[in-house]
């Protein structure tokens, strides 16, 4: 659950999605749940050219299986939260 | 995205199209006016027609809402590509 909270937080912020067939999705976060399917909004096709499966596609949702990586902004990462987060998880709460 | 145009990309790397009728918990898709756009590198894209589907959420990577305006704007025989690769779990 506690990904799930933390993409929760990650709403309205650009990220990159890598499935594992790798292809590679930028879009802003739409909304997320709890099997960690995505959904991404303005969508961009990393490597267009060599994806062109989605040019007309604005919008997608990504099942959570597919996903490889989710690739976050920078500032998107509050390191000390998210370490008391894990900290308290794998102590079992 | 009900009674919207989708187009999906499943595990085995096919692309369908289709509108969407009906969905569950589990993303299995019930897709009508279904036909699969098959890329390659030497054709421009082929359409196979299916008719109505039902695909098994296990099977589904991406589902895409088609923007029509989008859609008329493209030129499917001039698009060539290389086929979309399985998805490949574990790796």
């Amino acid at each position: 659950m506690l990904f799930f909270s933390y993409f929760k937080e990650l709403v309205g912020k650009e990220v990159t999605v890598e499935l594992k067939n790798d292809l590679a999705i930028t879009g802003v976060l739409h909304s997320v749940d709890q099997y960690l399917n995505i959904k991404l909004e303005n969508i961009k096709v990393v490597d267009e050219i060599k994806y062109p499966h989605m040019m007309s596609v604005k919008n997608c949702f990504i099942r959570g299986s597919v996903v490889r990586y989710v690739q976050l902004p920078v500032d998107g990462v509050d390191v000390e939260i998210l370490h008391d987060a894990t900290r308290r998880e794998a102590r079992g709460n | 995205l009900l009674a919207e145009l989708i187009s999906v990309i499943t595990n085995d790397g096919r692309n369908i199209v289709g509108m969407l009728k009906g969905y569950d918990q589990a993303t299995n898709l019930i897709i009508d006016e279904s036909h699969e756009r098959v890329y390659s590198t030497t054709t421009g894209v082929e359409q196979h027609v299916l008719g109505l589907y039902i695909i098994r959420g296990d099977n589904i990577a991406v589902v895409g809402e088609l923007d029509d305006e989008m859609e008329s704007t493209l030129d499917l025989t001039a698009i060539k590509a290389h086929p979309l690769k399985p998805i490949q779990h574990g790796a």
